[in-house]
């Protein structure tokens, strides 16, 4: 099977476009938890193809969106300390911290370098034995296992100059910190399927149960995602509140239970404030306290003073769901890629982003 | 004290501020603000153009070519682009103290190769040695002289109604190529990337049509020379997705990436605009070089001067010009 065109037919596609819209005969308010789901919707016209009933919100889902500033600030201080290299993955380089960012700092001097892969810091800590290397890790579920496993090689090589500044956050906690806020509006939930291929589907069940709220599981392509949405149609238009495993060609209802295992191993459950949610309880990861020696945030000053946000930046609002890009003042003024004033318009998978890149004007 | 960034040499928007804000402001007379791939210039009755460009890649050997050989097609490829026959160059380099011999030899030899297959030649040059660290291996710079044909000038496009705007061969296979071989990435493919010298094919479409506009898309890809053709022009441009040609292994790659095959680089791909008569004509041509060769879209009137993209399914979208560097997706 092509993994790509297959799942971008054009028959198969407009097929389900003309199903989604005869089933949906009234408004549903769809809540695309992922990122990656609001870009393909973007960049495929996807909420184009379901017709007018059905209104994507887009969750939360960004790791770059979600950093708060505080965090980016502390990236930014340990980054200026001297006989230092700070490594992170690619779009964390753009996020305005409350004076700097990453990308300005690099300019200024500091060695920051994007990774392609976390792994990649062992080469640089291995390289380089006299510096300190600090390795930013960020994402959800996706990512996570990725950083145990450098933690893991890291202990094994005995290495002592590679450290970890761990900002990992799980997806089921917000999803359900917004189920709780009486005013957020939703009806269903598109769930990442990549992050099921680690947590499986079980965690969603007892969510679409607790909340009545059917949760589908789906891929990326055109083709999953519109499988996926006719199915949410259906369990709303019946009623249902079940989880759809959409992507069960890869997902399985444990997940990847030795990637579960090693996250588990070392990384512990702690509060973690979400750029625009606020405090989560038990929504972020850091290290376990036996590897105090390795964490950056033990073994460096990270004390910083933090602005508060931009007044005028409404990405709470729209994290949450509440509010569209468009309805900001800001947007594609002041705020805009090149510029960003708020988290959502950073990452390329960010809502702001999206609707810049691909309906500014419309 | 605001800093230049990375970003400003992406091809993208950042650096098209650059130079319109900052450079044309210094340096400010009307051949350099017409924003050519290469300045038309008149000497004694003769027209003449003439471009120069610098090369700086990583690394400096890669699927289908090396550091040397795009440094002449950049080149020779800019001058074609005005409707100039490339005739000379100069070369200058900038090398790095510890640098290989040996591959340096490699280097000369591919310019030397490419030069004849451009029919160009090299006559004049510098060398510089800068200590270790000072620059990143080798850079190359490379300026070129040539014989007007045809003038071709941007501008023009702007002054039709419909016109008919074809892309010469698949898109993106440069920029792909370049990922692929940072090691980092670990991916493996047949891809090579598409850099050649475009003056057989040029020639060919000289001889027979005048283009309203031609641009190579290197940098900033097709999405970027689409913009700054609809900006410059003030024209928008409507493109179906259908029609651009993408290879199997770019497009596995920009999915795995998260990048969008349009904002890649090609080193030996151009985009045309043409009259509605000549379209056929000029695809005609293409496709007896490059079987990829499409007609893509076509511009139209309105004020809002925008690139839009006709999904494969039928609903329309921007398409926007790249920003900032080009970054992997995080998950």
């Amino acid at each position: 099977m092509d993994l790509i065109n297959d799942f971008r037919d054009k028959t198969h596609i407009l097929n389900l476009s003309k199903l989604i819209k005869k089933a949906s005969n009234k408004p549903l308010n769809i809540m695309e938890i992922c990122g990656g789901h609001t870009h393909s919707i973007m960049k495929f016209g996807i909420d184009k193809l379901v017709g007018e009933n059905i209104k994507f919100i887009h969750g939360p889902g960004c790791p770059v969106c979600v950093m708060p500033r505080h965090n980016i600030d502390e990236a930014i201080k340990l980054s200026s300390m001297p006989n230092t290299i700070f490594t992170t993955l690619a779009d964390m380089l753009r996020v305005p911290g409350s004076f700097s960012t990453l990308q300005k700092q690099r300019a200024k001097g500091c060695d920051i370098r994007a990774l392609y892969s976390p792994l990649d810091a062992i080469n640089i800590a291995l390289e380089n034995p006299k510096k300190n290397v600090i390795f930013f890790a960020i994402g959800f579920e996706t990512t996570t296992p990725m950083s145990a496993v450098v933690v893991e090689k890291a202990l094994n090589l005995n290495l002592k100059n590679l450290f970890f500044h761990i900002n990992h956050v799980t997806v089921p906690a917000p999803v359900m910190a917004l189920l709780d806020d009486e005013n957020v509006k939703i009806d269903a939930f598109l769930g990442p399927s990549h992050v099921s291929v680690i947590i499986g589907s079980k965690p969603y069940e007892k969510i679409a149960k607790t909340y009545k709220k059917p949760i589908a599981i789906s891929g990326f392509e055109p083709l999953d995602m519109m499988d996926s949405i006719l199915n949410l149609v259906n369990q709303f238009n019946e009623n249902k509140f079940e989880v759809y495993n959409e992507y069960d060609r890869v997902v399985k209802p444990n997940g990847n239970e030795k990637a579960l295992n090693l996250i588990k191993k070392y990384f512990k459950e702690v509060d973690f404030s979400w750029r625009g949610l606020g405090l989560i309880p038990k929504s972020g990861l850091d290290l376990k306290g036996e590897f105090d020696a390795i964490n950056a945030r033990k073994v460096f000053d990270c004390s910083v003073e933090s602005k508060p946000e931009n007044k005028a930046c409404i990405c709470g609002e729209i994290l949450k769901g509440r509010k569209n890009p468009p309805d900001c003042k800001v947007f594609g003024k002041v705020c805009n890629p090149q510029n960003p004033l708020g988290s959502c318009m950073v990452s390329s998978e960010g809502a702001c982003a999206a609707y810049y890149k691909y309906k500014r004007g419309s | 004290m605001e800093k230049i960034l990375l970003s400003h040499g992406g091809g993208g928007e950042e650096m098209n501020a650059l130079i319109n804000d900052i450079i044309f402001k210094a340096f400010d007379n009307e051949i350099l603000k017409s924003a050519n791939d290469a300045a038309l210039l008149r000497l004694n009755s003769t027209n003449l153009a003439f471009t120069t460009d610098s090369f700086v890649v990583t690394p400096l050997f890669f699927s289908g070519g090396d550091i040397g050989k795009i440094a002449i097609c950049g080149t020779v490829n800019d001058l074609l682009m005005v409707g100039a026959k490339p005739l000379y160059l100069s070369c200058s380099f900038i090398i790095e103290e510890g640098f290989s011999i040996d591959e340096f030899k490699q280097i000369l030899n591919s310019m030397s190769k490419t030069a004849k297959k451009a029919g160009v030649f090299i006559v004049c040059g510098d060398t510089k040695v800068v200590p270790k660290g000072k620059c990143d291996k080798i850079f190359i710079n490379t300026s070129g002289v040539g014989e007007v044909i045809k003038e071709i000038n941007t501008i023009n496009l702007g002054s039709q109604q419909k016109a008919k705007i074809l892309v010469s061969g698949d898109i993106a296979r440069h920029g792909s190529v370049i990922m692929q071989a940072r090691d980092e990435l670990g991916f493996e493919s047949e891809l090579e990337s598409d850099c050649k010298p475009l003056n057989e094919v040029v020639l060919e479409i000289l001889k027979t049509i005048t283009p309203l506009a031609m641009r190579d898309a290197t940098r900033g890809g097709l999405s970027a020379v689409l913009n700054e053709w609809a900006k410059f022009c003030k024209v928008s441009i409507k493109v179906k997705e259908a029609r651009i040609k993408i290879s199997d292994e770019v497009m596995g790659i920009c999915e795995i990436l998260g990048f969008e095959p349009c904002d890649l680089a090609n080193e030996g791909t151009f985009v045309l605009a043409v009259e509605e008569k000549d379209a056929l004509k000029a695809l005609e041509i293409l496709q007896k070089f490059d079987k990829n060769a499409n007609i893509i879209g076509e511009t139209f009137k309105d004020d809002k001067n925008r690139v839009i993209l006709e999904t494969i399914y039928g609903v329309e979208r921007f398409l926007e010009p790249p920003k900032g560097e080009l970054l992997p997706r995080i998950c």
